[in-house]
């Protein structure tokens, strides 16, 4: 590595690990287990795993078939739908909360007959905490794959398709376990950003302790009047975060199984 | 080897330009060709009122530029704490401003300066029917308030003290706002803001009043504070926001006599 580089990479990880740092400075270490074993505390991180998984489930189970079809299927305009697929990664969480909560709001033009005809409100419940995170977190599994898919190419597929397996087949025993590694990176990446979610949530979910309340909004929530509860949140995000990304899969963000 | 001292120097001249930038941000705020500004951080329910006084403000003290940052007090009084630079400080609760008080942020003492206290806001024509605080704990109703730890959360928890209306809210909002944005958009059937919120809404909420918001009035301490850049000049708005004039102005936004 060429010595130049250096300082400025020193300087990008002070940028990254001294803030953090800070928080593990300004917390009181007497205090942190009473906090952190507190009943919001524990209800906000059970929550918050809680509506992660379902969201990374859901991710998948959406995501890796759009981007099959962004990467393998022949759809006209896909450059298009790539962007519309890939916009919640540029775009504030808050307005996808508002673009959701206008789309399955009681007034809105989804929410509107679902609540006349089912009675079914989403916003304020546990699934409207889910439907935010997968807003936010299903591009990152959709990049991965499609990525994964791109540089993987076609050829082993239409290799199974000539020895006479017919696209669901190929699909099963030669595209996903070419994929899996890539599925490994992504799904980590999915799961962490659905776990920091905040400004879709807080947005279209609201805040209610035990019902809609993650560990994100827990924090803010705790940040108006308790400081040392929000610092103390705050370090078990962070360290869950770290949880999932070194421990669980440590190969896996190196795009390798 | 030179290109290392090199790209050190230069990334020492770019650290160092930031933080001279943010230094002299402070001095441009000195006399400078007659113009003085001022910093003031409010609670957000004061924005509106405000800006008017300020503007009357300005135009008795020519050169005087008010500069404002509306947020939650909460909010505002940890920057402060943590050592942001202005010259005044309204909180909407005096909790707040004792944190201030606390950390010896603020010079002399807060005074209070209004008071403001809850109403129901619902959406206009009220399509659930809402009369009464009780109403709000029938079952069916969705009714979102603020949560605890904000002022506004904790206004509400005392008029459901002094009531004995227990609310069951679908969400506690981190500030009135939310509150209030939810109400307008349909999305709650009711919600409890500040009498003044629903003024500033202009008719995009309706507020029903209830006699038991006179039991948890929330008092609003305006303070100097002790990193000034312009002292007199703070202590000299303070007075004008207390003095008939500003007195006038955040009457008419619904605010009540401390």
């Amino acid at each position: 590595m060429p010595l130049p580089l250096w300082p400025f990479a020193a300087l990008g990880l002070a940028l990254v690990v001294l803030p953090v740092l800070g928080l593990f400075l300004r917390v009181e270490p007497t205090r942190l287990p009473a906090l952190l074993l507190s009943d919001t505390a524990l209800s906000a991180l059970w929550l918050s795993v809680k509506t992660s998984l379902l969201s990374t489930v859901l991710s998948v189970l959406l995501g890796a078939p759009l981007a099959m079809v962004l990467a393998r299927g022949s759809v006209p305009g896909v450059r298009v739908l790539r962007a519309l697929v890939l916009l919640p990664l540029v775009l504030p969480p808050v307005v996808g909360g508002l673009a959701m909560l206008y789309l399955l709001g009681r007034t809105g033009p989804l929410g509107g007959p679902l609540d006349d005809l089912f009675g079914v409100t989403v916003p304020y419940t546990t699934a409207a905490v889910v439907l935010a995170q997968t807003f936010v977190a299903m591009p990152f599994l959709v990049v991965g794959l499609e990525g994964a898919l791109r540089s993987a190419g076609g050829a082993y597929e239409k290799v199974a398709a000539t020895l006479g397996a017919g696209p669901w087949s190929a699909f099963r025993r030669v595209t996903v376990p070419l994929l899996l590694p890539a599925l490994g990176s992504s799904l980590v990446l999915t799961f962490a950003r659905a776990l920091g979610e905040f400004g879709a949530t807080i947005t279209f979910a609201g805040s209610l302790q035990g019902v809609t309340r993650t560990l994100p909004l827990a924090v803010y929530t705790e940040a108006q009047s308790d400081v040392d509860a929000a610092v103390a949140m705050s370090l078990l995000l962070v360290a869950l975060a770290l949880l999932v990304i070194v421990l669980a899969r440590p190969k896996a963000v190196e795009g390798q199984l | 080897m030179r290109w290392i001292s090199r790209i050190t120097a230069a990334a020492a001249v770019l650290v160092l330009g930031a933080s001279c930038g943010q230094g002299r941000q402070g001095a441009d705020s000195g006399a400078e060709g007659g113009e003085r500004e001022l910093t003031v951080l409010a609670a957000a329910s004061l924005t509106d009122p405000f800006e008017e006084v300020a503007a009357r403000f300005s135009e008795q003290n020519p050169g005087v530029r008010v500069r404002f940052d509306f947020q939650g007090s909460s909010t505002l009084a940890e920057q402060i704490i943590q050592g942001r630079p202005a010259d005044v400080f309204a909180s909407a609760n005096e909790k707040n401003m004792t944190k201030v008080v606390d950390a010896d942020a603020a010079t002399g003492k807060a005074e209070p300066f209004v008071t403001n206290r809850l109403t129901i806001a619902v959406p206009p024509g009220n399509p659930a029917g809402i009369r009464s605080l009780a109403d709000l704990a029938a079952p069916g109703k969705a009714v979102v308030t603020c949560a605890d730890p904000v002022p506004c959360g904790a206004a509400t928890n005392e008029v459901e003290q002094a009531s004995g209306v227990r609310l069951n809210p679908v969400s506690e909002e981190n500030d009135v706002t939310s509150v209030l944005q939810k109400v307008q958009a349909g999305e709650a059937d009711a919600g409890l803001v500040y009498v003044t919120d629903v003024r500033s809404a202009q008719g995009r909420v309706e507020g029903i009043d209830f006699p038991e918001s006179r039991q948890a009035l929330n008092i609003y301490p305006i303070t100097t504070l002790q990193d000034a850049a312009q002292p007199e000049l703070a202590a000299e708005f303070v007075r004008f926001v207390q003095g008939p004039e500003g007195r006038e102005v955040l009457e008419r936004a619904g605010f009540g006599a401390p």
